[in-house]
């Protein structure tokens, strides 16, 4: 009886701190920058937004605490410009857009309540989620709520599979995997390739498979494979010395970049210096807090985005970027980013207002977005199919003194 | 010789396994608690270390003292706060306490430090190459091998030898009868915590040196580990957290270098279970009968 | 002669007043189904809460199995989750390879909650069997194992399903693929080893839930008040009295542990239906922990109290979303404040002086189990 009581009290204790942070939340927030509110209303903006419902209610989900979480913060601030951006621009069809965005800690239960506490906030579109496992999870709700989502980086194929509003703003796993295989076939041709991935990753899994699928038809071979877990994660000095006594001169890395960063730092301790080849995860290293930049001297990336980019768009959003949070925003801000962009060139070529059910924004949206061609900081010229993939290439980076250079133009 | 090179970097993670659980036992042997923060304050420390020799500027022996020294206020704290109140309580609330400090202490980290990894300098860098270059071995893994060692010693005299040491062991054998010959228990298991939580500072700076990435869960995994370690060399006993962790680094290189990566902490584990089915109490524990 | 008589009396008050507390539980779940279901049909509940009822009822029934094994057992197991994932995974390709042969989703769910339960328990004897000979946090380590075994063995499994029927690869060395299954055009992938179970069809319902409550109820409260039940209390209370008077110590050890495994897998294949992606690393340490919190906080041996502390720390996390980044750690806070206010002599003494008449009535209900993994 005792415990029924100490639960009831854990119940009013919730309630009475809930209340007590109802109050603080707003100044807290508006402090510092670096925490970004999440929350965020619509800015007294313009003459056209004083009835309730007149702007675009847009929500993101990804992991915002947890192992993951500096995917989500990326994917949350980079929207959070391009809401800002397009809010004082006027906005989309002379509507603001309200955006709030969930936590969902990368998992695919947590996920699916914040995708559920957004649609009872509002929600009309949906940038997310953030990581592959809890995006299939929302995909499903997606499709039966008519709701038109856009992922900004979970790159598997079952994302979109058999979901025709689930769309995608990062290439996907076969796309990287295959043209990683193609690339290192006809620029390093005869090459020993080893590859180090995680297989309790479907991200890591998915390129690596194809990949492997892809080099069979290139001039590679593959001396050795070595996998780690998000368990075993701390030591590689077993897979990087095999891969060094089976003659490995290319070690593929199709991992995010702080495993990645480990590797590196480890083959450097152990005096192996072999051609480090990562995908569009390992986007992010060199903005890494205290990143040894030589350790990455050499490593090629296929990246859609790099920060070091001279066009104006990506200077203007990296200044801003930096401004307000801080750090060098990696491929998943720039793709957050994209993400609003996209969906505003979408709802201003269909003429979409806040008013129009979600129903009917997500059927003017998927009809948009099958035919469309956008330009964005991710690429230009992206179209995407029915099947709710991106096209776009990859493109191939070395690092040199710790920037990106394109791999034609290096020396 | 790749055998070899797979056997050292066994050793050097498991000397830094041995060190966490070093800490695990001493506190289990005295307080009787799973202390799953354990693996946070490693972290804790990590990072205090990390922003002391780069935000600060300081040298590395400076940096890690001070860590140490953070970790040991943190680790008393903790045990003031959370632990002392529940002395009188079920093992298991004291259990579930841990673990909600250990939410805490990774969820305040994050607030406080971000959750983006950052990169962890290592404290020595460079390798010594033998047979012309065939085996590296870093400098970190041998300094990892040497502190554990040190370590060990250092603990397995005080413990036997001190004044101190012995009220803690005293403390651990029956904590009445230890109050009843004057040893102040709280102030005794204050200091079992402050010594616990200085090495895992160690730990810490050791781990990331081999690690080189920092993050606010990074103490978890090695935490869990390290207490299998514990419970493999016989929780309670100083020796045995030591041979636990060096034998459960070797046998987690070896399976990933032999069977197979994929399954390493599988076979790891299974070793465990195994050992703990032939000899109940672990490889050093002392199995005491029961009492009726 | 007056003795027996006396004995008999206390034994049924007291029998009487279990009865009373077990069927207040059945009552309570029942009067919460009746509630919930009738304001979700008048559309009074946020979608927020309707999409938590499923999960919540997995999280109740894995209380429930888990307070078997640690309240009335006595013994403290790290490892619950992996039986959860058992019935998961064996539930979810159960279910997806009878989609053509049982059209009924309802039907179907409960089949693979049979499945999920009656792989669970396979699970559970294998692991009992050697691991109940060991005590406290030896045990406690050990089923820490298991499930971290259970977790990566399923990261390898890649099973598909065809008219051929099931084909199943294990992925021991990290170089297989759903391509090597070797499935024909209409084949479809179910688990995709690390991705886990992909596409699943989400069949689980409140309505299966509450079932599922009310049969791990029934099962659990018959086996505690049954004579195995008090052979199983006698056990946690003094092992070496109870095999004394020829109590048969593995048996009843493994009844428990067993049912409860059965349980939990009937929990996870619920779960596991309930999602369309699903990874094996759900079923983490993490996972356990947090099951083991349910029962610690609900009361050990106290089925109701595992019920509501399930439910509200189920909600809890979603209700503190208003606090943002500092969510999980006001979780952390609340947790460690509510076990010092339980668990503290002198806060418990403060705040159950009010309750103290309540608790007089009602002594019957909530009996504290004795600590698992203490040195005692």
């Amino acid at each position: 009886m005792k415990k029924l009581i100490s639960l009831v009290m854990v119940l009013a204790m919730c309630v009475f701190l809930l209340a007590g942070c109802g109050q603080s939340e707003e100044p807290a927030a508006s402090d510092s920058p670096s925490e970004a509110p999440s929350e965020v209303s619509a800015e007294p903006a313009g003459d056209e937004t004083d009835a309730e419902g007149a702007s675009f209610m847009i929500g993101g989900v990804g992991p915002l605490t947890g192992d993951n979480a500096i995917y989500g913060t990326a994917v949350m601030n980079g929207v959070q410009i391009a809401v800002d951006e397009i809010n004082a621009a006027g906005g989309i069809n002379g509507y603001q857009i309200e955006y709030r965005f969930e936590d969902d800690v990368s998992d695919g239960e947590s996920s699916v309540n914040a995708y559920n506490t957004l649609m009872d906030w509002g929600m009309q579109l949906l940038v997310g989620p953030v990581t592959t496992g809890p995006a299939i999870s929302v995909s499903a709700e997606v499709y039966n709520d008519r709701v038109f989502a856009l992922t900004p980086s979970a790159s598997s194929p079952d994302v979109t599979a058999g979901k025709d509003n689930m769309f995608q703003m990062c290439f996907t796993d076969p796309n990287q995997g295959s043209g990683a295989a193609t690339y290192m076939g006809s620029n390093m041709a005869g090459s020993k390739v080893a590859i180090i991935y995680r297989n309790d990753d479907a991200y890591s899994q998915g390129i690596r498979d194809t990949f492997v699928a892809e080099a069979a038809n290139q001039d590679l071979e593959i001396v050795y494979e070595g996998t780690f877990t998000a368990d075993t994660q701390a030591d590689f000095s077993v897979q990087l010395t095999a891969a060094q006594s089976a003659g490995a001169d290319v070690v593929f890395l199709p991992i995010y970049y702080q495993p990645a960063s480990v590797i590196l730092s480890q083959a450097n301790a152990m005096g192996y210096a072999p051609t480090f080849f990562g995908v569009d995860g390992m986007d992010g290293i060199l903005a890494m807090p205290n990143f040894d930049l030589s350790l990455a001297e050499g490593v090629m990336v296929l990246t859609p985005f790099s920060a070091d980019a001279t066009d104006e768009k990506t200077v203007n959003f990296v200044a801003e970027y930096n401004e307000r949070f801080g750090e060098t925003p990696n491929q998943f801000a720039a793709d957050g980013y994209d993400c609003v962009y996209a969906l505003k060139q979408a709802l201003e070529a269909a003429g979409c207002t806040p008013d129009m059910s979600t129903e009917d924004i997500c059927t003017a949206m998927i009809e948009q977005f099958t035919t469309m061609t956008f330009d964005g900081l991710t690429g230009t010229g992206m179209t995407w199919t029915s099947g709710g993939e991106v096209s776009k290439m990859p493109l191939a980076v070395v690092i040199q003194d710790g920037v990106y250079v394109s791999a034609e133009n290096a020396g | 010789m790749e055998f070899l090179s797979y056997l050292i970097s066994g050793i050097s993670l498991g000397s830094v396994y041995a060190i966490i659980a070093l800490g695990y036992t001493m506190v289990y042997g005295i307080a009787k608690m799973l202390n799953f923060a354990h693996g946070d304050v490693i972290m804790v420390g990590g990072y205090i270390s990390l922003l002391s020799m780069t935000a600060l500027g300081l040298p590395w022996p400076v940096a890690v003292l001070l860590a140490m020294l953070v970790c040991t206020v943190l680790g008393v704290i903790i045990e003031g706060l959370a632990y002392r109140p529940l002395r009188s309580a079920p093992s298991l609330a004291v259990l579930i306490t841990a673990i909600g400090v250990s939410y805490f202490l990774q969820n305040s980290a994050q607030l406080l430090w971000g959750a983006s990894p950052m990169s962890y300098t290592p404290i020595v860098s460079g390798s010594v190459q033998m047979f012309g270059g065939r085996l590296s071995i870093s400098y970190v893994s041998l300094l990892t091998i040497a502190m554990c060692i040190v370590i060990m010693a250092g603990l397995t005299l005080f413990t036997g030898k001190s004044k101190l040491g012995k009220a803690m062991r005293a403390c651990s054998e029956d904590k009445g009868a230890a109050q009843l010959m004057g040893i102040n228990v709280n102030l005794t298991i204050s200091l079992t915590f402050a010594i616990g939580s200085a090495l895992a500072a160690i730990a810490g700076v050791l781990l990331c040196s081999f690690n080189t990435s920092l993050m606010p869960t990074t103490g978890s995994m090695p935490g869990i580990k390290a207490f299998t370690a514990a419970v493999f060399g016989g929780i309670g006993s100083i020796p045995g957290a030591f041979l636990g962790g060096i034998l459960l680094g070797i046998i987690e290189s070896l399976a990933k270098a032999y069977i197979s990566t994929q399954l390493a902490n599988s076979i790891v584990f299974a070793v465990l279970i195994i050992t703990l089915l032939v000899r109940p109490a672990g490889l050093l524990g002392k199995y005491v009968p029961e009492k009726v | 002669m007056s003795k027996i008589i006396r004995l008999g009396k206390n034994r049924s008050i007291a029998l009487t007043k279990t009865r009373v507390m077990d069927f207040a539980t059945y009552l309570g779940v029942i009067i919460a189904f009746a509630v919930v279901t009738a304001m979700g049909s008048a559309g009074m509940l946020t979608r927020s809460f309707s999409g938590q009822l499923v999960p919540i009822c997995c999280y109740i029934v894995m209380a429930i199995s888990l307070n078997l094994t640690v309240g009335i057992l006595g013994e403290l197991s790290l490892g619950h989750a992996g039986f959860m994932s058992v019935g998961a995974f064996s539930g979810v390709i159960a279910a997806m390879s009878l989609q053509g042969a049982i059209p009924s989703d309802p039907l179907r769910l409960g089949i693979a909650m049979a499945v999920g339960a009656a792989f669970a328990a396979l699970a559970g004897l294998i692991v009992g069997v050697p691991v109940l000979r060991l005590r406290g946090d030896y045990l406690a380590i050990v089923t820490l194992a298991f499930g971290e075994i259970i977790k990566e063995l399923i990261n390898c499994l890649i099973v598909g399903y065809d008219e051929n029927g099931l084909h199943i690869v294990f992925n021991a060395t990290g170089t297989k693929s759903v391509a090597d299954l070797g499935l024909t055009e209409s084949g479809i992938a179910i688990i995709k080893g690390a991705q886990g179970a992909t596409g699943t069809d989400m069949i689980a319902s409140f309505t299966g839930g509450f079932v599922l409550i009310m049969i791990s109820l029934i099962i659990v409260l018959n086996l505690v008040r049954s004579r195995s039940g008090r052979a199983i209390m006698a056990l946690r209370d003094n092992r070496i009295a109870a095999e004394s008077v020829g109590i048969n110590v593995t048996k009843y050890k493994l009844m428990a542990f067993v049912t409860s495994a059965a349980l939990a897998g009937a929990a996870g294949a619920l779960y596991g239906l309930n999602f369309s992606n699903l990874a094996a690393s759900k079923f983490n340490f993490n996972t356990s922990i947090l099951i083991l919190v349910f029962v610690v906080l609900g009361g050990l041996g106290n089925i109701w109290g595992s019920i509501i502390a399930a439910t509200v720390l189920t909600i809890l996390p979603e209700a503190l979303r208003g606090f943002e980044d500092y969510r999980m750690l006001a979780y952390a806070i609340v947790l460690i404040l509510v076990m010092l206010a339980t668990n503290n002599p002198q806060l418990k003494e403060l705040f159950s002086k009010p309750v103290r008449s309540l608790k007089s009535q009602l002594s019957g209900g909530a009996k504290k189990g004795g600590a698992a993994g203490g040195q005692n």
